[in-house]
Parts: structure tokens; sequence; C-alpha cells
């Protein structure tokens, strides 16, 4: 792979707070490198924005190696930028070329208030874990880990809906700014278990009514999620939901 | 949403299959028959009612998710993620289904409203609609370029309502199984595709003559 | 000599032991006692979710958006138990004894026969919490192996068990947040240890969207807060990574327990260049089939595929030919560097060794082949290297595509280039077996304390002893300390120690952001990054540790004279975070130089060049440095030793050997 070096135009969305209007500033960054990543050449233009004594973007990150969900740019169009089953930290320069303008936006939807510019508040995620995505297990209750032989398909349909990091890429793909294929990938993780069948039903309605009350959208199956989704999370997870939350309702006795 | 698309599926099939009897080319008899047996049963005419209501619901849900769906987003991006993660007919659904309402209201004012008016609404003694059909699509008038122009246009924003419509009421209704989803997914393409070029063929065979 | 209050007794039944007589507490006094767990790793999670299910009330904080991102998440390979489901000769003395024996016999007898001892609970809570582990198909959970054992005992859930087990973890905790037990503090960040009596009863804590200062009380404190890795500004660990809640802690008083323990990771992505932010692991696994070499001339330019096979050097194979590429961790790493310092390195930078994949592919392909009952003679040898790809990329594809996004290059194709980067800290805030630091009421759990690993740490051993301080330990042993703290009601927020500490914390931050210098955190922390890596990286000696500490105490000095903070206090400010972080690591590595320079021995990760054999390899003195070497902070620069004498009374330690 030949490594070349790039002179980019970035129009960033900046936000003070989640008080305030935010809006588009443009910035350059010069002799970047192809094989940094996104977020190295938002380093470059941090360290820039510094030594000229202006703010540096906020930006959410942690691992930078794809797998702990923080990062969070919407990048000319599309959550974590133009690469398939990708996340913005794993996004590398090679994916653009000299003079290119790059547009970065926060990820956008009313439950997924701005912090400051890039950085959004995505505590809506950990509320409808706790409105039952768990199963009710007290440590020291477990029975051997063998006692209930689970079949190899299901754990890895279980295995690969609990993959998701809960970026919330989903959402911000979406137009109705829906949640589901976030929901439906814990749903279908834990119906596809025995350890999750005796909370099936209460687990599936209370986590779809925190859903809503947290103001995401509803679903209209586009498959934006699925397309962008950096785990590849099926949407088909969301259809298993809408089954399990069918069959709730209909035997809910209240 | 899904419980009443469906229900408006099953109705399409009937409806596109007793309309598909103009093209058994018999001077309209075998449609005329089957009209009539939906007009003057009671059994149909009441199932009618539920027809509307099943619209007047699916076009209120619709219209309210669409609210708030669009409410969930008050600051929109600048640049939109468009078709390169979901296909515009699936996120065009209150578009389209708009559209098809515009229609809707046009082809009841064609034709079920002087048919049932003629009855005065009660069973039996409904017009001849072969004849009807003839007469609203067969003249070559601005008017009637216009209606024919307006019903092509209105099985075409039905055919992709329903290319989207048919699998996501399905999807939405819990099945899961990738297998069916695949085989749902294409009846749905073929559904919408057949439904709408049959509807859109009615007008234009009486308006170009295909028909005795 | 520090106590560290081990129960007597034999090493079987110790734990057993110390459980049937700890002290305990009723459920009713429990609602009344507070415990707050900074840290929502392993070892955070799990013991907060556990002690909230217990009845305590818990407050636990993390910097992250969500405790799910703790970096816990990023561990691939798995999680070691002793279930011998494989029956192939495991059992808890096995663990045990590989476990000590892995950590060069630097680890303490009791906490790692403990360790082995729970390892079996944790696979079944994880398994009972919803955990996808792999399974046969007779729907039974499948094993690998890993390296350092001779048994298949690694449970893994593909390449993202460390995902599977936190989200596990995450899941049980944000129950007991639903139900009350537990309040979570997100983006939070613990700044100081609200000391009263000379017990640890609270934290200030600043909350990194509002900036402003929060008091927080406790009737105790328990540190989850990870390892220090960070210090070399390079390592695998998340960006946010820090050793500040320890560090506090250390200055509160808790002594910090062997620093120059870290491990460096042989297989990670090689540097790319100054704008580099951090290392990628790639799965220790990819050793089993792949061979590393260099080539035999130096400064070879050439690339990889035109260099003929008599001109490679497999320097793994020909310096020891009995374990070859799976050499532990610690000497393949250093043999890498020897290799690349001696001026074979190849790529850009001449810091990276080729793994190479091509006998592997060749080697699956024939076997396929045979598979089908074909005559090898009659087939092409494309065929054989394109069947060959199929299997290795069904066994490590995920892995394969990772390096490709982040080098660019087809490793199917060329030899991927690898290089030891930091992975894990070892050492930690000592504590005992209780895992009490040396401050009453301040624990630490997981890869913050100075752990069960010893001097090196297995693979697979990381997840084992985050979940087992948490799950199966802590709660336990708390109960003896809380069992005296009934009669303590809980102390107000408005007491002065709380004011007092708040105040340092303030006064801290307005000096850091008013010193309005010219170099930005950033440089700094690079800089820290290069002294501590060249001169206390994978190889030491006491003329370079002397010169790091004195080029560690000159950047202090410029630090806090000259950094740059954008921004304000009083608002959501990263730059100023990673300052006080940074200027947290800057002590601590002056500390790590301090201990690699007091232990004049080599031993797992720790390579002392001056103890070494004639052939090059670690040389252990455990005459003079069978201890563990506990500093307490005596103000600016200042340490003294502490030592805890560590007994073998069950294994006997001999020098490890792989050639």
């Amino acid at each position: 792979m030949e490594h070349y070096n790039m002179n980019l135009n970035l129009k960033v969305w900046r936000q003070k707070n989640s008080k305030t209007n935010g809006e588009f500033k443009m910035y350059r960054v010069e002799n970047i490198s192809s094989e940094m990543s996104f977020l190295e050449m938002f380093d470059v233009l941090n360290e820039q924005l510094i030594a000229a004594g202006d703010e540096p973007i906020a930006f959410d990150h942690d691992c930078r190696e794809g797998i702990c969900g923080m990062c969070s740019m919407y990048i000319n169009g599309k959550p974590h930028g133009p690469w398939q089953a990708n996340t913005t930290c794993q996004l590398h320069m090679r994916a653009f070329k000299d003079g290119d303008t790059i547009v970065v936006e926060p990820w956008r939807a009313n439950a997924f208030p701005v912090i400051k510019d890039l950085v959004v508040d995505r505590s809506a995620f950990d509320r409808i874990i706790q409105a039952g995505g768990y199963v009710s297990v007290n440590t020291g209750n477990a029975v051997d880990g063998n006692a209930i032989p689970i079949n190899k398909d299901n754990a890895d349909a279980a295995f690969a809906a609990a993959m998701c990091i809960g970026c919330g890429a989903c959402v911000a793909a979406c137009k109705n700014s829906s949640a589901m294929l976030f929901l439906s990938a814990k749903v279908s993780h834990l119906a596809l278990l025995p350890q999750g069948e005796p909370e099936r039903h209460s687990r599936v309605l209370n986590m779809v009514a925190q859903m809503d009350k947290e103001g995401f959208g509803a679903c209209t199956n586009t498959g934006a999620c699925e397309a962008t989704c950096p785990k590849e999370i099926s949407i088909s997870n969301i259809a298993r939901l809408n089954q399990e939350y069918l069959s709730a309702s209909l035997v809910a006795e209240k | 949403m899904s419980f009443t698309g469906v229900f408006l599926i099953l109705f399409l099939i009937v409806h596109v299959g007793i309309n598909a009897c103009i093209f058994a080319n018999d001077g309209g008899q075998m449609f005329n028959t089957a009209a009539h047996f939906m007009g003057a049963n009671i059994v149909p005419r009441i199932l009618e009612v539920g027809l509307f209501a099943g619209f007047i619901l699916h076009i209120i849900q619709g219209y309210m998710l669409t609210v708030k769906n669009k409410s969930a987003r008050k600051v929109s991006y600048a640049i939109d993620y468009g078709n390169k993660g979901s296909k515009w007919y699936s996120r065009s659904m209150a578009l389209l289904g708009t559209l098809v309402l515009l229609f809707l209201i046009l082809h009841l004012s064609n034709f079920w409203i002087p048919n049932r008016s003629s009855q005065g609404f009660s069973l039996g003694g409904e017009i001849d609609l072969y004849e009807k059909m003839k007469e609203t699509f067969s003249g070559h008038d601005i008017i009637t370029i216009l209606t024919i122009l307006v019903y092509v246009l209105g099985c075409a924003a039905l055919g992709y309502h329903l290319a989207h419509g048919f699998q996501s009421a399905f999807k939405t209704l819990g099945v899961h199984n990738k297998r069916y989803q695949v085989m749902l997914t294409n009846i749905g393409y073929g559904f919408a595709v057949i439904v709408s070029l049959a509807f859109a063929m009615m007008p234009i065979s009486f308006h170009f003559g295909l028909l005795n | 000599m520090l106590d560290a209050k081990i129960p007597s007794g034999n090493l079987d039944n110790k734990w057993t032991d110390y459980k049937g007589h700890c002290k305990l507490v009723n459920p009713a006094n429990k609602r009344k006692l507070e415990v707050i767990v900074v840290g929502t790793g392993l070892a955070g999670a799990s013991a907060a979710a556990s002690l909230g299910e217990l009845g305590y009330k818990v407050k636990v904080f993390c910097f992250q958006d969500s405790p799910r991102r703790a970096h816990s998440i990023a561990a691939q390979g798995g999680i070691n138990a002793a279930k011998n489901y494989q029956n192939d000769g495991d059992s808890v003395f096995r663990l045990f004894y590989d476990t000590i024996k892995g950590g060069d016999y630097r680890a303490r007898e009791a906490n790692v026969h403990r360790l082995a001892e729970v390892s079996v609970n944790i696979i079944d809570q994880c398994v009972a919490q919803g955990v996808p582990f792999a399974r046969e198909y007779g729907g039974l959970l499948s094993n690998r192996s890993f390296g350092g054992t001779q048994v298949q005992r690694t449970f893994y859930a593909a390449g993202q068990t460390g995902q599977q087990l936190l989200i596990g973890a995450y899941q049980a905790l944000e129950r007991q947040v639903a139900l009350g037990n537990v309040t979570q503090y997100a983006r939070h960040e613990m700044l100081e240890i609200v000391m009263v009596d000379g017990k640890a009863r609270g934290i200030i804590a600043r909350n990194l969207v509002s900036g402003q200062l929060e008091r927080h009380f406790g009737h105790a404190v328990l540190l989850c807060s990870g390892g220090y890795g960070n210090v070399f500004y390079l390592s695998t660990n998340a960006m946010g990574s820090n050793v500040t809640a320890a560090w506090k802690a250390h200055k509160q008083g808790a002594y910090f327990a062997n620093p120059c323990f870290t491990q460096i990771h042989p297989t990670c992505i090689p540097v790319s260049g100054d704008h580099q932010s951090k290392l990628t692991l790639m799965s220790e696994s990819l050793r089993n089939d792949g061979r590393i070499w260099v080539p035999k001339k130096q400064g070879d330019n050439r690339k990889p595929n035109e260099i003929p096979e008599e001109e490679r050097d497999y320097y793994l194979e020909r310096r020891y030919p009995a374990f070859g590429n799976l050499v532990p961790r610690d000497v393949a790493s250093r043999a890498a560097k020897e290799r690349c310092d001696a001026g074979y390195g190849v790529g850009s930078s001449k810091q990276a060794v080729y793994l190479d994949y091509a006998a592997a592919i060749e080697r699956y392909g024939r076997t396929e082949i045979t598979k089908q009952g074909r005559d090898l003679a009659s087939v092409s040898k494309e065929e054989i290297i394109a069947l060959g790809k199929d299997v290795v990329k069904e066994k490590y594809g995920n892995l394969f595509d990772m390096y490709e996004k982040i080098t660019g290059e087809n490793p199917y194709e060329v030899p991927m280039r690898i290089y030891p980067a930091v992975h894990y800290t070892m050492g930690g805030l000592w504590v005992d077996y209780e895992l009490m630091t040396t401050v009453k009421g301040l624990y630490a759990l997981g890869e913050a304390n100075f752990s069960d690993h010893g001097a090196n740490r297995l693979g697979a051993s990381a997840l084992m002893q985050g979940l087992a301080d948490g799950y199966f330990v802590i709660p336990y042993t708390i109960g003896n300390y809380l069992a005296d703290e009934i009669y303590n009601k809980p102390i107000s927020t408005e007491h002065e120690a709380f004011a007092a500490a708040e105040k340092a914390v303030a006064d801290r931050l307005k000096t850091l952001i008013n010193i309005k210098g010219n170099t930005s955190v950033e440089t700094f922390h690079k800089r820290l990054g290069k002294i501590i890596w060249d001169k206390c990286g994978m190889a030491r000696n006491e003329e370079g540790l002397k010169q790091a500490i004195a080029d560690v105490q000159q950047l202090k000095k410029e630090f806090w004279s000259d950094v740059k903070i954008p921004g304000a206090i009083d608002e959501f400010n990263p730059e100023l975070d990673k300052a006080g972080r940074v200027a947290d690591f800057i002590e601590l590595g002056e500390l790590m130089c301090k201990d690699a320079l007091n232990r004049n021995e080599s031993c797992g990760g720790h390579f002392r060049e001056e103890s070494q054999t004639e052939d090059g390899e670690a040389l252990r003195h455990d005459d003079q440095y069978m201890y563990v070497a506990a500093w307490e902070y005596a103000g600016d620069s200042n340490w003294n030793l502490h030592k805890e004498e560590l007994k073998y009374e069950v294994i006997k330690p001999s020098q490890r050997n792989y050639k």
C-alpha cells in the first residue's frame, strides 16, 4: 500500500454546550498521512487549535480499537464514516484524498442531546438496559456452566446479537431516530438463551416502554441501521423483537 | 400499521381480482357479476364498513407515526444519509401513502360514490360499472387524459408503497426467520409489481381500446 | 515487613476457613452501609453489582459515558477456569501452579490459590447471566488452549471475550441501578480520597460535563480503576485509561507495589508514525500458526516476498528450538527488540518483525486436499494456497481484517509486521489477602491492585482475576471490615475533611489551568512515554534508569510551569481531564524507574541487562528479591520502600527455561 499525504478542509459542528445553538466551522489540516486514523487526524487538528489559542474540538473516544462503542461521529452523511462495518476510530485516512472537504456532525436525535461539539449524551441506552436488559441472577446463584446445554446455532445467534457495542450509530442513521436495532440486539441475545426465558415477557415490554419514554422514534424497517452498524447486527433481530413484543402483549395480565 | 396494512393487502387481492375480470374481454359480463355480488350481498357490504375503518386507521396511524418519527430529531443533518443506507421508497412511505390517498379520493368519487349513491347506499341496484369505467377512461379530452395520468401515478405510488410495506408489515408482525424473510420480501416485490401493473393497465386498456 | 494477613493453615483450606470465620453484616445493617466503587470494568462492575445484591448502598463512578465502555471490553482471547471439562488433567492446583510459574515466582501463593479456586464459579456465574460463550455442537462449553499451559482451560466468546464478560457484569450492575441499590455516576472522575480518622471515608469526584466538584461519602471505597500502561503514552490501553484514582490513593497512604512489573505484549501492530495515538493488539493466538522472522542482512530494504527462504532468520525457532514461536510473552518481546536494535528490523520504521502465514497457509491447503481425498501431486500450488487461505480466514479472519483496516495491507498476501507494545501492568496498589490497601477502608481490585500475576501475567488470566475479585472475593472480605463500621453513622459531606479535600482538588485544578504555558498536554505525555519506553521498557539498566529519573523530574518541572490547557474549569474540558492524568503519570513514571532500579534482577516482564545469563536470558535472584516492593509516598519525589516477603510453602521456585 502506497502511503501519501493530503491537505483537507474540515467542516465541523461546534456547540459550546447543550443550552446554546451550534454552528459549522471550517478548518484546514495539512500533511495528513494516509496511515493516520480519523481520530488521529482530529488529534492533529486539536493540537493545531490549542497552539493557536482556540478551544479544541470535543469528541468521544476511548479504546480506539473499535470495541468500546464510545466514538461517535457522523462523517460525510454516514455514522462512523464511509467504510462498512467500521467505527470512527478504525476509519483510516486512506479513505480520503488530497483536497477533500469532510463534514463532521454529532449523532443527531432528541434522545441523544449534544453535550459539547461532537459529544452526545447516550445515557438513554443505559436506562433501556436498566428496564430489563439482564438476567436476574444474583452472584453465587448459578448452576454449573454445563448444566444446561444450549443449541450451538442459538448460542451463535445470541452471540451475534450480543456483539452490539452500544455506540448509537443505528439511531444516528435512522430517519426516525429509532433505537430498535439496539434494543432488539439485547432482547434477541437474551431471548435466544434458556437463561433469559423466565423474564422473557416482562423484559421486552419494559424495555420497549422505556425506549418510547426516552423519545426515540418508531421503526419503519428501512434498514439504514443495519447498513451502518459497525458490528453488522442483523435487522432480523428487530423482527424477533416484534415477535417477542406481540406474544408478550398477548399474554400480559395488565 | 402492520395489521391494517396486511388487512388492506388482503383487500387489494380481492379488488385486483375482481377488476381483473374486465380482462376476460367479455364486454364486462364477468366483471359486473362480481361487482354486483360485492354490492348486493350483505356480507361484503358489512366488510366494506370494516374496510373503510381499516383505511382510516391506516391513514391516521401513518400520519401520527410520521409526526412522531419526524419530531424525534429536531436538528437535522447537514448531509443526509440518503440512499447509502436504505431505499428511497422505504423512507418515503408517508409521501407515497399521501399520493395513494389523493388518488383514492379521485377514485372513490369516480366509481364508488356514484355507484353507492345510485343505490341510496342500500343493497342492490348498482350502476353498470364496466360501462362507467369505459366512459371514464375512453375519452381523449384533457380531463380524461389527466384522470388516467393520476391513475397511473397512483398505481405507481401504490407499487412502491407495497414494495416496502408488504415485507415491512411481516417484519413488524415478528417474522424473523431469515428464510421466510427473504421469501416474503420477494413475494412483496412480486405482489407490488403485479398489483400496480394490473390496476394501471385498466385505464390504459380502456383508453387505447384494448378491450372490446 | 508488611503483613498480608494471610490466614494460617493448609493452602487448600485457607479461603474456605477464611469464609467460615470472617465477620458478617446482617441484612438490616447492610442497608445502612455505603460503599463507593470507582471504575466499572470487570472488577468494578462485578463488585458494585454483587455488593448491591447483598443490600449495601453502592455508588459507582466511571469517567466514560457509560459503565459498559470500560477497557476490560477490549480483551480478546478468553478467560481461564479450572473446570477440567476437557478431562485433560486440569485442576485448581494446576491453574494455581501455572499462574505462579508464569508470574516468575513473584506472586503470593495464598491469593493465587484462591483465584484458581473461584475461577470455576466465575464461568457458572457468567453463563447464568447469559454470556454467550463459544459452544460445541453438543451444546456444551468449548475451550481453547493458551500460552504457558498444557491444558485447554480457556473459555471464550470468539475474539470478544472481554466484551461479553463486561456486558454481563454491566447488565448485572444496571439491574441493581434499576432496583435502587446502586447509584451510577457516569462521566465522573475521582480526584481525591477523603480521609477521616485514618480511614477512607469518601471521595471527591468531578462531574466531567459540568466541571463541578462533588463530595461523596462511603463507609468503604473500592478502587477498580485498572492499570497504568498509558504511562508509556503508546500502549494497547484505551485513551482514557489512567492511574489517577490509584495515585490519589497512593498519596493518601496506600502503598504502590511492584510498579516496574509491566507486560509488553509481543504481537501488536507497529507504530506507523509520530501521529500514532495508541497501539492495537493482535491476539496471542496468531503465534500458534505464524512464523516470526527478520532478514539475515541488516537494513535489507527488499519487499518481504522478494527475500528468499535461505536469507530469512526465524530467530525464535533458532534461539528456542523447544518452544519456537510459542515462547512466553516476555521472551518473545525481548527477542524482537534484540533483532530490531541490532539493525535487522523491517518496515519503514525498522521497528518491526514479520509474522508470516505463508507456511501455515500452504500447510492447511495441503491438509484440505488430503481431506478431500485427492492426490497432492495433481493439484496446482495456486489451488493449495487458495484452500489454505480459506482455513486461515475461518480461524483468524477477524484479526486479519483488523490488520488490513489499520495498515491497508493484505496479510493473506504479505507477511504482517508486528512489534511488542505495552499491554498490562502487573504492579499496582499493594493489598492484603482481603484486598485492602494500607489505608483502612480503601480496597483495590482487578488490574488496579498489584495483583496475583507476579512479574508476568499469563494470557486469559486478567479477566479471571478482575471477576474473581469483584464477584467472589470482595463480597466476603468487605464484610469483615464493615461489620465493625455499623456503629459509625454516615459522615456528613459538610465535615471539614470533605471541605479540605475538595479545596485541595479545586486548588490543584486552578493551578493547572492558570499555568497558561506554551506546551500542550499531549506533548508532555509523548515525552514522558518516550523516556519510560526507552529507559524503563523492555530492557532496563542502572545508568538508563538513573537518567530516566532525572529526565522525568525535569519533565515534571516543565509540566508545572509550561503546560497549556485551553478552556475553563467549570465546563466540559477533556484537555483539563487529560492534564490531571498526565501529571499523575509523570509522578508514577519516576516511581517506576525507582522500583526498576531497586530490583537488580530480571524476572518476568522486568529485564535488567545487568542480570542475564551468558546467552542473554533473564536471570532471577531469589536470594535477594523474593519480595514485593511496596512504596510509601513520602512527599515530592520521595518514597520509602517496604517489603512483603514471599514465602513459597507449596511450590519450589525454579529458573524458567524455554530452550
